[in-house]
């Protein structure tokens, strides 16, 4: 879960990292009492979980009280990058000496924690990464260890921070990587850190990325939610505790296990490319188990989406054998015709693997007017295609 | 022979007396699994009753490693309790431990990995989030369906469950040497270029399968490896093309960031080592099938 940067600021100053005082807004009239609160003159700034805001016009200095509500009503409802803006923060000036780059990050491939810094700071990673490769430092650090006193020093050392700012960075890299631990962060990033004209070290914005498989020992984080940007079907499946991602296509997908829905998706936009170009309407796997009532959770949502036109109903079976997975499916629509919400899309299964036969015998017997039966992916994917493209 | 499990191979379970553990310790004792044992410290001294078999409970890993000489363990516990049960497996140097939780905090997983790196790595760990591995007919550790394929000669190895047991089932009528599904998280222990050489060195396989996914750049590390030092033929697959970025695809590590790890890269530079990529699932076996003359 990424995180907005007044929430990132939150979980910063929580653990000690030096952050300016700043409130968030989402309404102009707002500005006003808070820029006075501030002294008199803030920066406003967009809160979008998207880089460049600042190219964008997201980001504006405001001379007094009066200009802050200007600037505000200017910024808020823009559109950067397809996100809108609902909310701004108001931060504190600062007069900034100079720009640095610190972050720490889960290092998939090497299966540990990196810590990456860099005095050219300001720009986005990425170019730093591609124009200054030389100017990023990467240092390993130990899951265990952690950052110690002489990890710290060794990370400031590699990335050349200048020698009277040194101890200072140490310690801001110290408090960054209690937000990184205690938080179950996957990226922690302060960019720009910066040197103030007073020589203070502050963390001037930053980005958080929240592992949501830590919520069992996390419960604040829920609070983190974005909930209002939420696409009410995925918030609709998450209060279901299911496993959905809305897509932009028209084909209705369930499926059971994370790497045979990926898969079932591609099959459908291959179909697709035959069909008028239709593509999958969502991502959601029911898990391996797939009985009656997740089937019918999962159709509910599929069939409330008005962008789905046909539903692709993928299941191997395994331990749970698709006699068992058939009749979920045959109970699912009885589930749904009682609850008032009657299938009127049509519906292709594939029912494969552990009593297949049995499994196809059940769905034939039931002779469900809208259910198709087509014995291979391929061919499933195929006429859910067709079907979406009528 | 096969990879990482044979007949042989002295099972127990951590977590076999929850519900989870139950039910596949069963499934596994009747697909022919040695299940020596279950570790539960609030449950030690007692036995539990599978249709007939009897199999002892004991307080510990070192506990059960002593009294039954087992070499596997397969990890049920819930995530909370996750990172201490492999901690101590490691702890008692078991050989193989295999992780069959899902939803692992990424920093727990971070620090069983860092610290079977500082115990030496004595312990072949697979998983986290992972369906477990299955020599068909000798073992069969974790979740994997026993009974939709036979012994043969593919050696499988996989980020998905359900993927692992679609290729087997279409690729049945020749069978598997062994298949390794390792799991869909950000970090797991054995990758796919761990189970790569283990099949290379395996003389019962003739053909090895890989199946990967959006994420990371685990199919690109294996794609360099093949090139370097795999001889036998490998087929592979490759799911989430379709998917967007930024959003993760049910396992956590399935996830496209920026323009890393998408499934096209990956296809890319599989296809570069000399891997035959399928499309679909089924253009894959049938890709492997050509592949083996059969």
């Amino acid at each position: 879960m990424d995180l907005f940067e007044y929430q990132a600021r939150d979980l910063f100053a929580k653990h000690g990292v030096p952050v300016l005082a700043g409130e968030v807004i989402d309404t102009p009239e707002a500005a006003r009492e808070v820029t006075e609160r501030l002294g008199g003159r803030a920066v406003v700034k967009a809160q979008v979980k998207t880089g460049g805001r600042g190219k964008a016009g997201g980001v504006k200095l405001a001379a007094d009280p009066a200009d802050a509500v200007e600037k505000a009503g200017q910024i808020l409802g823009m559109d950067i990058k397809g996100h809108t803006v609902h909310k701004v923060m108001l931060a504190q000036t600062a007069d900034i000496a100079a720009e640095y780059y610190v972050s720490f990050l889960l290092d998939r491939t090497n299966r540990t924690f990196l810590a990456m810094a860099s005095v050219e700071g300001g720009m986005e990673i990425e170019e730093i990464a591609v124009s200054k490769p030389e100017a990023l430092a990467k240092i390993p650090v130990d899951a265990i260890e952690g950052v110690t006193d002489a990890k710290a020093r060794e990370i400031v050392a590699a990335a050349k921070f200048p020698a009277e700012i040194a101890g200072e960075v140490a310690e801001v890299l110290k408090s960054l990587w209690k937000v990184f631990i205690e938080e179950d962060a996957l990226l922690v990033e302060v960019n720009p850190l910066i040197k103030s004209g007073e020589g203070k070290i502050i963390a001037l914005d930053g980005k958080v990325s929240l592992d949501e498989n830590a919520a069992f020992r996390q419960p604040e984080h829920e609070a983190l939610e974005d909930k209002a940007a939420a696409n009410p079907l995925e918030a609709a499946a998450k209060a279901k505790g299911l496993n959905y991602v809305k897509l932009d296509g028209e084909v209705g997908i369930i499926g059971n296990g994370a790497g045979l829905v990926m898969s079932t998706l591609d099959v459908v936009a291959y179909a697709g490319e035959r069909h008028g170009n239709v593509k999958p309407a969502n991502f959601l796997d029911i898990g391996g188990g797939a009985s009656a009532e997740v089937m019918a959770n999962g159709l509910e949502i599929i069939l409330g989406d008005p962008d789905v036109k046909s539903v692709f109903v993928n299941v191997f079976g395994g331990i749970t054998a698709c006699d068992a997975v058939a009749n979920g499916i045959v109970q699912a629509l009885e589930l749904l015709k009682s609850r008032g919400e009657d299938v009127t899309k049509p519906l292709v299964v594939r029912l494969d693997g552990n009593n297949a036969e049995l499994g196809r015998k059940i769905l034939t017997d039931a002779d469900h007017p809208l259910v198709e039966r087509v014995d291979t992916m391929d061919g499933a994917a195929e006429r859910a295609a067709e079907l979406a493209a009528k | 022979m096969a990879i990482f499990l044979t007949k042989d191979s002295k099972v127990i379970v951590q977590g076999m007396t929850g519900s989870t553990g139950m039910k596949h310790t069963k499934l596994m004792l009747g697909d022919g699994t040695n299940v020596v044992g279950g570790v539960n410290p609030r449950k030690a001294g007692q036995k539990v009753d599978f249709d007939g078999t009897e199999v002892p409970v004991f307080g510990s890993v070192n506990e059960a490693m002593e009294a039954t000489g087992a070499d596997v363990t397969v990890i049920f516990v819930p995530e909370k309790f996750t990172k201490d049960a492999v901690v101590e497996a490691i702890d008692a140097e078991i050989p193989l431990a295999v992780v069959i939780t899902e939803g692992i905090a990424v920093h727990d997983s971070a620090a069983f990995w860092a610290h079977a790196g500082a115990k030496g790595n004595k312990t072949r760990i697979i998983g986290p989030n992972c369906p477990g591995l299955i020599t068909p007919g000798q073992s069969n550790v974790g979740i994997i369906p026993g009974d939709i394929t036979k012994a043969g000669r593919i050696g499988l190895v996989s980020k998905s469950g359900t993927l692992t047991y679609q290729m087997m089932y279409e690729l049945r009528d020749i069978g598997f040497s062994s298949a390794v599904g390792i799991g869909g998280d950000p970090i797991i222990g054995t990758t796919h270029i761990d189970a790569l050489k283990a099949f290379q060195d395996d003389p019962d396989t003739d053909l090895i399968v890989m199946i990967g996914e959006i994420g990371g750049d685990a199919e690109e590390r294996a794609a360099a490896f093949i090139k370097e030092n795999v001889t036998k033929p490998v087929v592979g697959y490759v799911a989430g093309f379709t998917a967007p970025e930024g959003k993760t695809m049910g396992h956590a590590g399935a996830i496209v960031s920026g323009s890393s790890g998408t499934a096209q890269a990956k296809k890319e530079a599989l296809e570069a080592a000399g891997v035959k990529v399928g499309k679909t699932p089924s253009e894959t076996a049938r890709l492997a099938r050509a592949a083996l003359g059969a």
